[in-house]
């Protein structure tokens, strides 16, 4: 649904700028192109990578890390777990649901969930290439930290 | 953006050896993750040019005094506010938002405003919260958005310390 609209938009406005100026519509889609010949590679590297890695750590495997037997060290390997692997939404949180119901304690699942989103082993190749590999290292190590910080609070509240 | 082009071949190749031994080894392995590798390049390839061709019309069209005002340094807590909002009215996984995070810098936004940007693009998503919700239910999923978004913008404020602007853009 998203997107379509995201289709749709894109379309109108393009149709819109050739319109209106025909010289910034050429430039504009230069630099649509500039960014895709830059992103292209990585882009398949990145897509490859995911899947020989999700074909080991599969939602099976990942129940079994983070659910209850695994103890202290859960809240650890579910953060870790959570900044490599990538899965989408509508599988992450039955997934997380699930875990949590079997017994795994709230701040397992809630460092899991945070990494998950906020931390990108595999797509910091991706992201160093945008904007340098100093500000991704940056800003996924603080997240993680961030995330357990997160983790342990939310243990404590609920 | 070109510099690390020549280290592409090189580790496709290494993909490549990766996925045939897999085959060898484990078949049913070996399809599950060409499988996998091939639903994520499908739903890159559906969102990725819509949104390619949008930066491409805001490169040309939107003025750079624009975005310095709403998002550059000084812009306080509006620029803050602004990039929220624009990290959450976005849809798409991670990767869709560092194109359009480096158009946003170099039209001015300030490194603050695009780390926040990213994580808030990243963590905050309307219909990833309604997911949440209902698979971990209300408590768990509001507590973590309240104390979410305090973390990045303190994780934000970290980083524009540690880099600066200007040594973050030499670096460039």
């Amino acid at each position: 649904m998203f997107t379509e609209v995201l289709w749709i938009l894109a379309a109108g406005l393009l149709a819109f700028s050739f319109l209106k100026n025909r010289g910034k519509t050429k430039n504009a889609l230069r630099f649509s192109w500039k960014y895709f010949e830059g992103m292209a590679l990585p882009v398949l590297a990145t897509v490859w990578t995911i899947g020989l890695l999700l074909a080991f750590l599969t939602p099976h495997v990942i129940a079994r890390t983070i659910g209850p037997e695994s103890g202290a060290w859960g809240v650890m390997a579910a953060a870790v777990l959570g900044s490599v692997v990538l899965i989408p939404a509508f599988i992450a949180f039955p997934l997380a649901g699930a875990i949590l119901s079997q017994g795994a304690s709230i701040s397992a699942v809630a460092a899991f969930v945070t990494t998950l989103v906020m931390v990108g082993i595999l797509t910091a190749p991706l992201e160093a290439k945008f904007f340098g590999w100093r500000f991704t290292l940056w800003r996924n190590g603080l997240s993680f930290v961030f995330a357990l910080a997160i983790a342990f609070m939310m243990g404590r509240i609920l | 953006m070109t510099k690390k082009r020549n280290l592409m071949p090189g580790v496709l190749l290494g993909l490549a050896i990766g996925t045939f031994i897999l085959f060898v080894l484990d078949r049913g392995k070996g399809v599950s993750a060409a499988l996998t590798a091939k639903r994520y390049l499908v739903e890159m390839l559906s969102i990725l040019p819509p949104i390619l061709v949008l930066l491409g019309l805001f490169e040309s069209w939107v003025p750079k005094t624009w975005v310095e005002k709403a998002m550059g340094p000084g812009s306080g807590t509006r620029g803050a506010a602004v990039s929220v909002l624009v990290g959450t009215a976005a849809m798409g996984p991670l990767y869709a938002a560092f194109p359009v995070g480096l158009a946003l810098l170099k039209k001015g936004a300030s490194l603050f405003n695009l780390c926040v940007f990213l994580c808030v693009w990243a963590s905050i998503k309307i219909p990833m919260i309604l997911f949440e919700v209902k698979f971990l239910g209300a408590d768990f999923a509001i507590l973590r958005l309240a104390l979410t978004v305090p973390c990045i913008l303190a994780l934000s404020g970290l980083v524009n310390i540690i880099l600066g602007r200007s040594a973050f853009l030499e670096a460039k």
